[in-house]
């Protein structure tokens, strides 16, 4: 007669292997580190076999990628840099004036918050690094990076690109590290809308969507509005774009809350290179310093200009008045004045970047009924300031 | 063409070079980890669930299906970064399950293999979100619709991927 174990052989030993992964499972759930969500020694252990065993392949996969890809788009880049260069030098332009006008809203936003004691937070070193995975399956929602503990990450810190946030590290191993998305179901993000300043809590749903939960509902939320980081979950600095509000919808389980869903800044779906913020600091960099100041003197040139312009021609602002701006105003000369948003100043002439068909708004305003002795004055060559352009070389309107 | 065996000696057992048992199973996990890099809808597919069934099937033997879909299912744990054991449970049971079921019907046909691959995704789907819901205690949302189109896309690509797998075969 068969013995029991050999005729149930085979389910003995399903039995075993079962038994032996449940209480592995139970062991994991049990000690995972709670407060940073990270595995257990022995389990980060297999997951390095794991990650150490396939990453080779991966990082060869990659190369060859790159390689068939850099043959091919350097010849079509060659085609089109000149076209690329002419555009990005628009945009530069524009980024300066942008740039300038935006400059003295952060310096005021740095006044009030030494004011009230408040520390800001600048990304003040990033590490560059590349996708070369995935978790592969829709129930996680993970990325594998080249980079590792070697090149100073370590778990926490968070992963961003240029258009958005992506994640936080999660794992680290020497020369790769693990990622966890925001649109994971068990990650979590601090953030607020960007207008109405509601704040609530970034988290990935089942698909993979982004979306802020526990919010009680509030006519104020509007699809489109930007979503940003509030700094408050002490892992993505303050500020940073995380992506704009889709649609509300009702939190089936718990009823009066809703949920915000959120379409991401960055494409989640594709990404190829990430930044992990390495270090944060109470200071700029000497770089981001640099950009600033040069900010501050274009938007200071521009002022200067506008100032100029509204001197010489009619306006309604009587000459001499007391609470008229000074002609040169620096933060030097008048630290406690009130900081003007600077705009810059409108095209006295149409020119190549004047839409068609626009009339000069300079030249219509120098005959209103209400000033009729009011002639456009000739602009004197005394005009121009020093360090300054002429007033009719005026930056033009972007 | 019979499809039903009488016996497991009227069944063919199929053999594979170690080198395959060992490479298949890496370029699968390999692959699952690498393309939704590019292609973001591949996550759908679970080339290792296909691979457990076809060396399950192919083996013909239980306790060698269970240890293969327990070492496939451990490694795409790892590397997928859920638990580990989720993915080793699922494909334990499917990998025995697979080789049972091998023995008793035809498995080269074209139309058992889609409904063998369709019927052990949903199976995997139901263990999965039993193991979360009941072990781990996660709140998972189950989407069947969802289920459903995951085990038919694994059914359709199971198809050309047994044929293509089928010239690692030997016979012991």
């Amino acid at each position: 007669m068969e013995s029991f174990s050999g005729r149930y052989k085979n389910l003995l030993v399903l039995a075993a292997v079962l038994l032996l992964q449940v209480m592995g499972l139970a062991m994991q759930v049990r000690r995972t580190v709670p407060q940073s969500g990270s595995d257990s020694h022995q389990v980060r252990l297999v997951r390095y076999w794991a990650v150490a065993a396939v990453s080779p392949f991966e990082r060869a996969l990659l190369a060859i990628g790159h390689g068939t890809r850099h043959v091919w788009s350097n010849y079509i880049d060659l085609r089109r840099v000149r076209r690329d260069n002419d555009s990005l030098r628009a945009e530069i332009s524009r980024l300066r004036l942008e740039q300038a006008s935006v400059a003295e809203d952060a310096r005021q936003a740095q006044r009030l918050q030494a004011i009230l004691a408040f520390r800001e937070r600048y990304i003040y070193k990033t590490v560059a690094a590349q996708v070369i995975g995935t978790s592969g399956t829709d129930q996680s929602r993970m990325l594998y990076i080249d980079k590792g503990s070697r090149d100073g990450l370590k778990p926490d810190m968070p992963v961003i690109t240029p258009d958005g946030i992506v994640g936080k590290v999660k794992d680290v191993f020497p020369k790769e590290s693990q990622v966890l998305e925001v649109s994971d179901q068990t990650s979590g993000a601090g953030v607020v809308l960007e207008s109405t300043r509601i704040r609530g809590i970034l988290r990935g749903n089942a698909a993979g969507q982004l979306q802020m939960i526990n919010l009680l509902p509030d006519e104020r939320i509007k699809a489109g509005e930007r979503v940003l980081t509030s700094g408050g979950d002490q892992v993505f600095p303050r500020g940073l774009p995380v992506g704009q509000v889709v649609s509300t919808e009702k939190d089936r389980e718990r009823d009066p809350y809703i949920n915000v869903m959120i379409k991401p800044a960055a494409n989640l779906l594709q990404l190829e290179e990430v930044l992990i913020i390495t270090q944060l600091s109470d200071h700029m960099t000497d770089a981001q310093q640099k950009d600033f100041n040069e900010a501050e003197a274009t938007g200071l040139t521009n002022r200067r200009a506008s100032d100029v312009l509204s001197e010489k021609l009619p306006s309604t602002q009587a000459p001499g008045d007391a609470a008229a701006p000074d002609l040169i105003h620096t933060p030097e000369a008048n630290p406690n004045s009130v900081p003007i948003t600077v705009k810059p100043p409108p095209a006295l002439h149409p020119d190549r970047f004047s839409p068609p068909g626009t009339k000069p708004p300079a030249l219509p305003a120098a005959k209103p009924p209400a000033l009729p002795a009011a002639k456009p004055p000739a602009l004197p060559a005394a005009t121009k300031l020093p360090n300054e352009p002429a007033a009719s070389e005026a930056p033009p309107h972007p | 063409m019979a499809i039903v065996y009488n016996s497991r000696l009227d069944a063919e057992e199929h053999g594979f070079h170690p080198l395959v048992s060992v490479l298949v199973p890496l370029l699968a996990l390999l692959l699952q980890v690498y393309l939704p890099k590019y292609f973001h809808g591949f996550a759908t597919f679970d080339l290792p669930l296909i691979v457990t069934i076809f060396f399950a099937v192919g083996r013909r033997h239980p306790i060698s299906g269970t240890l293969t879909g327990a070492i496939i299912g451990l490694l795409q744990d790892a590397l997928s970064g859920l638990p580990i054991g989720i993915n080793g449970v699922t494909k334990s049971i499917v990998g025995f399950l697979a080789a049972s079921i091998g023995v008793r019907i035809d498995v080269e046909n074209s139309g058992t293999r889609f409904l063998l691959n369709f019927g052990f995704a949903l199976l995997a789907s139901i263990i999965y979100i039993l193991i979360t819901r009941v072990l781990l205690g996660t709140e998972v949302p189950i989407a069947w619709t969802r289920e459903l189109l995951r085990a038919v896309a694994n059914g359709l690509l199971a198809v050309p991927l047994f044929l293509l797998m089928d010239m690692t075969k030997r016979r012991p």
